[in-house]
């Protein structure tokens, strides 16, 4: 017999500390996996968020940099133009990337910074305590919406994907949603093609997954799941926005 | 022939294997592993194909498959 999967070496031995069944996990192994594909650990630089990932450093095994709340995409704008032969990615979640970060992701995006950014929506803020985060579907209840996000008062959710499809200089965007193993490939292979256009200098690359939080939704891992694709594909479709 | 290992102690327990292995090789267990989770465990070694979907799921990276 052979040895078909075992633990990528873009991950270190530390074990994650998030809780069962979160996709965070899953979204650092494929992005280990991709680094371990293209070769590319010993020359890759991340920029951590702030968020349950903000411990990210612990768990891959290329250099990693803590950026503060939200400016993610402007420290990696920096180490990108200070080191171009470096690979550098952002890893975002949807209170740091489309909340206190909106400014920084939408000028890396129309600059068209050759980084790769990697968007974890699970539309809640999971790490403080479940409150409404922009990304929070109408109707869905969190803490500081008790009774379901009320438009009114709070407004409506941002859809990351579509704004920036709009500017000039994104060169990918992809959303995907993990729910099967159909969509855990698709995943995959939307992490890899992100960090092969950076590799041919294409250009600002964003992929959106559509993640879960078992614990501030309250639901077991897989209705989690079920969930992404019974409501929240309805606000977020998945789907390529730009390749070019 | 295939064979997969569940390291009993990086499970969590979140049971995304058992629900999409598509032979039903993996049950949760009854006992529990240091962390206080009931780990996932593989029971039906004859039908296992190594398809690598339990590991291709595994949120915790905790399967190693073999074919």
């Amino acid at each position: 017999m052979q040895k078909v999967y075992s633990r990528p070496k873009g991950l270190t031995d530390a074990e994650f500390a998030y809780c069962a069944g979160c996709f965070h996990s899953v979204a650092h192994r494929m992005i280990a996996e991709v680094m371990e594909e293209l070769d590319i650990i010993d020359r890759t630089i991340g920029v951590c968020p702030v968020g349950c990932a903000v411990f990210m450093y612990e768990y891959m095994a290329c250099d990693m940099i803590e950026a503060a709340h939200g400016r993610a995409p402007a420290v990696a704008t920096g180490v990108k133009r200070v080191l171009p032969d470096r690979i550098v990615f952002s890893y975002q979640g949807d209170g740091d990337l489309a909340s206190i970060g909106t400014a920084e992701i939408i000028h890396a995006a129309a600059r068209g910074e050759n980084i790769t950014v990697i968007f974890i929506n699970n539309t809640t803020y999971g790490m403080t305590g479940g409150q409404m985060a922009p990304t929070t579907l109408v109707g869905q209840k969190s803490t500081t919406c008790p009774s379901g996000r009320d438009p009114k008062q709070a407004g409506y959710p941002l859809r990351v994907c579509e704004l920036l499809a709009t500017l000039d200089g994104p060169s990918y965007i992809e959303r995907v949603a993990p729910t099967n193993p159909a969509g855990f490939n698709r995943t995959k292979k939307a992490i890899r093609k992100a960090f092969e256009n950076q590799l041919e200098g294409k250009g600002f690359s964003l992929v959106e997954i559509l993640s879960n939080c078992p614990t501030q939704w309250k639901m077991s891992p897989i209705e989690s799941l079920k969930w992404i694709d019974e409501h929240m594909t309805k606000t977020f479709p998945p789907g390529v926005f730009v390749d070019r | 022939m295939a064979e997969i290992k569940i390291d009993r102690e990086r499970c969590k327990g979140c049971e995304l294997c058992v629900h999409f292995c598509p032979k039903g090789c993996i049950e949760m267990e009854n006992g529990y592993n240091r962390k206080g989770y009931q780990p996932s465990t593989f029971v039906k070694r004859d039908k296992c194909t190594g398809c690598a979907i339990c590991a291709l799921v595994c949120p915790d990276v905790a399967i190693e498959v073999w074919r």
